[in-house]
């Protein structure tokens, strides 16, 4: 059934293009060419911040759209704020990790009664903390990539995300995190199986058109935004 | 879905007696309207945006059979499947042949317009499946057995009250006693009954706002999360979507992007966008086994090179609805299918056939705002009109009107009897009116005077009062040539 549906659809819109087979030669070429190169568009001027300005840009919206967003100095003060984070919340004193080599390094031992795992989640796991490939300053959006360091599932199924981000991960626009993905991926990797692009805690404004945070994902987002 | 759009004249008329629905409705304009006004006013660039993104459409449509290949070969180097789907039946067929080959006994689904168009959730009960619906919106209206009334908010249409009531029905294993007042409370138990459905579920499904040519990825654009349980936690993930969803590049999608959550929710950008690329790989700790992706054609490839294509931009933001004074006093469902508002009195009569949709383009003022606000500069009311001419063509309109047009058109083919009926008519009811100044009822116009009184004309035509001014003006110009 399928090849002769694919057969038939791709005739109908040659038809209706004026062509009897696929694009080829000079034009063939030139579609080509612009897969490879992308061209960019328009990037708005809110977008074009750099430096301090780009990370207070990133941290405004961010709040701008009800995440919590902490900064810290060095990875060893994680154990801190999430403590902190947990009981301003009422929350139990666990959380489930990520397995990211960056966050491996935090010793936890400095707050014994909380308890770290580390993994993927199956819905009983109230905080999950990860770590952001990317912060998009143009609208305090991150980026998470879904990796054998990364379960999706963390970014979702918990009550509350605590997210680490590096300062000189954030970027302006969209499209400087897509450039920054594709350095990592090389020129003719596959994507990560999932790229999330986060934009404050879960929302809902399917009743009365009022908006509503915690719908089915997360509740909270918290944003620990890491100097290097 | 069994379409009822040609019944859009009584659909309306309940709708406008239906005082829930009213109230629903009169909440949209500060919803909706208002939000969509700030985003745009914070964004300088949005009008260029909009020009841009119409653009980055318009060289997709022109090359979508290169595109729709590129991304098919995309999607296979990353290990998903691409199925094409000439219909409704075989996107059906082929969703249902997946799931008995996967042993399925439940599905979830995020929220999508397309499986709407294709009835999907009526073929997988019929075969046997348990469907749950998880956008709140959709869950809201599976539950009380309705159609969505709205492409990005589907229980528009239902009050806070309502709700309530339906989830203390469907609900039967919590407290009857329990408080559901509170928006919070409602969503909250949606969230705990639908959580372990994620969980239970063998196949997701959800839709596709964009596809990637580029990377072989599939988009959704969501608030809630319920998308990205629904293609994480199953076993397989099948995505639906129309073959027009294609664009080339990330970077496409992403221009496209700043136009779209502004426009449908005002939101600068939604909670999750989320970019989906082939099935778990074999270390990543979660995700589908296996992703399946349905090319829909559907009516589309007829589309096409006619004067139509511009509707194949469309990015199902729902502005269009949001700000038209026919859908906001009649809401959705009187238009009687999947797709309601200006954006679907075009897409059903394509989609359906004009003898079943052909009706719905005359449900418009012509007043221009869906076009005005639309992110892709789509010719709504052109079109509209353009199916009003086939809808009279085919000689389906009504015979009253059918009527009325021949006579007004032999008469107004013929200037001189045109003056003189005019003229007639409006003395006669200049004179008759001239007392009260309006008339309550008139005949042949009850359509216009049952529900508001028809001013009475001055006694004049339009055309003798130009006349009359052209002559005055003209005086006046030559007494100015004089004094020069």
């Amino acid at each position: 059934m399928s090849s002769s549906s694919r057969d038939e659809i791709l005739g109908k819109i040659r038809k209706a293009r004026g062509r009897s087979g696929p694009i080829e030669g000079f034009e063939r070429d030139r579609l080509d060419a612009r897969l490879k190169s992308r061209p960019r568009g328009i990037i708005p001027q809110k977008a074009r911040n750099t430096g301090a300005a780009l990370v207070q840009d990133f941290i405004s919206r961010a709040q701008g759209v009800e995440a919590t967003v902490q900064d810290i100095s060095a990875l060893s003060e994680v154990p801190d704020a999430v403590a902190t984070y947990l009981a301003d919340h009422n929350l139990p004193a666990a959380v489930k990790m990520a397995p990211h080599a960056d966050l491996a390094q935090i010793d936890w031992t400095q707050r014994p009664t909380l308890t770290v795992s580390e993994g993927r989640s199956f819905g009983q796991d109230k905080v999950s903390l990860t770590r952001a490939f990317a912060g998009i300053a143009e609208t305090g959006t991150l980026m998470l990539l879904a990796g054998p360091e990364a379960p999706t599932t963390l970014n979702f199924l918990p009550e509350h995300h605590i997210v680490v981000l590096k300062r000189s991960e954030i970027v302006g626009a969209y499209e400087d995190a897509w450039d920054k993905l594709r350095d990592q991926v090389g020129p003719d990797g596959i994507l990560s199986r999932v790229v999330n692009m986060i934009t404050g805690p879960s929302r809902t404004g399917d009743i009365e058109q009022t908006i509503e945070l915690g719908a089915h994902g997360p509740l909270g987002l918290h944003i620990l935004v890491l100097a290097d | 879905m069994q379409s009822t759009s040609k019944n859009f004249k009584a659909n309306s008329t309940k709708a406008l007696a239906d005082p829930n629905l009213q109230q629903a409705l009169g909440k949209m304009k500060v919803g909706f309207v208002e939000k969509r006004a700030k985003a745009r006013a914070a964004l300088p660039e949005f009008d260029a945006l909009r020009d841009q993104a119409r653009d980055i459409k318009n060289h997709t449509l022109a090359n979508i059979d290169y595109y729709l290949e590129t991304y098919e070969a995309a999607v296979q180097k990353s290990g998903g499947v691409v199925h094409w789907a000439r219909d409704a039946a075989e996107a059906r067929q082929v969703v249902l042949d997946i799931c008995a080959e996967e042993k399925a006994k439940s599905v979830t689904k995020g929220k999508s317009m397309v499986s709407e168009e294709i009835a999907l959730n009526a073929a997988l009960e019929a075969a046997g499946y348990e469907v749950v619906e998880t956008d709140l919106g959709e869950y809201i209206i599976q539950i009380r057995g309705e159609a969505p009334s709205h492409i990005i908010a589907p229980a528009v249409h239902v009050l806070k009250e309502q709700v309530a009531d339906d989830f203390r029905k469907k609900h039967l294993h919590l407290d009857p006693k329990r408080s559901l007042m509170e928006r919070k409370e409602l969503i909250s138990e949606a969230r705990g009954v639908l959580r372990q459905k994620y969980l239970d579920s063998d196949v997701g499904i959800t839709g596709a706002n964009f596809l990637i040519a580029e990377t072989g990825t599939s988009v959704i654009v969501t608030n809630e999360g319920n998308g990205d349980l629904t293609q994480t936690l199953p076993r397989v993930h099948i995505v639906i979507a129309s073959m027009e969803k294609i664009v080339p590049t990330l970077d496409d999608a992403s221009a496209i992007l700043r136009v779209l959550a502004r426009s449908a929710t005002g939101q600068e950008f939604s909670a999750y966008t989320t970019f989906s690329t082939g099935p778990k790989k074999a270390a990543d700790p979660d995700g589908p086994e296996a992703y399946h992706v349905i090319l829909l054609d559907n009516g589309r490839t007829e589309m096409l090179g006619t004067e139509f294509e511009d509707m194949l931009r469309c990015i199902r933001c729902g502005a269009c609805m949001n700000h038209c004074p026919v859908y906001g006093s009649v809401g959705g469902h009187a238009y009687g299918w999947v797709y309601p508002g200006p954006m679907g009195a075009v897409l059903t009569p394509s989609f359906i056939g004009v003898a079943e949709g052909g009706h719905l383009p005359n449900a418009s003022t012509f007043c221009g705002r869906c076009q005005d606000v639309c992110p892709m500069r789509i010719p709504l009311p052109k079109m509209m009109r353009a199916y009003r001419r086939k809808e009279f063509e085919a000689g389906l309109a009504p015979p009253a009107a059918r009527f009325g047009l021949d006579i007004w058109g032999f008469v107004a083919k013929r200037p001189s009897l045109y003056r003189l009926a005019t003229r007639m008519a409006i003395g006669l009811m200049g004179w008759r009116g001239r007392k009260e100044g309006r008339f309550k009822s008139l005949p042949l116009a009850s359509g216009w005077t049952d529900h508001r009184d028809m001013a009475a004309p001055a006694g004049k035509t339009f055309q003798d009062m130009w006349d009359k001014r052209q002559g005055a003006r003209s005086a006046k110009d030559l007494e100015r040539e004089a004094a020069r």
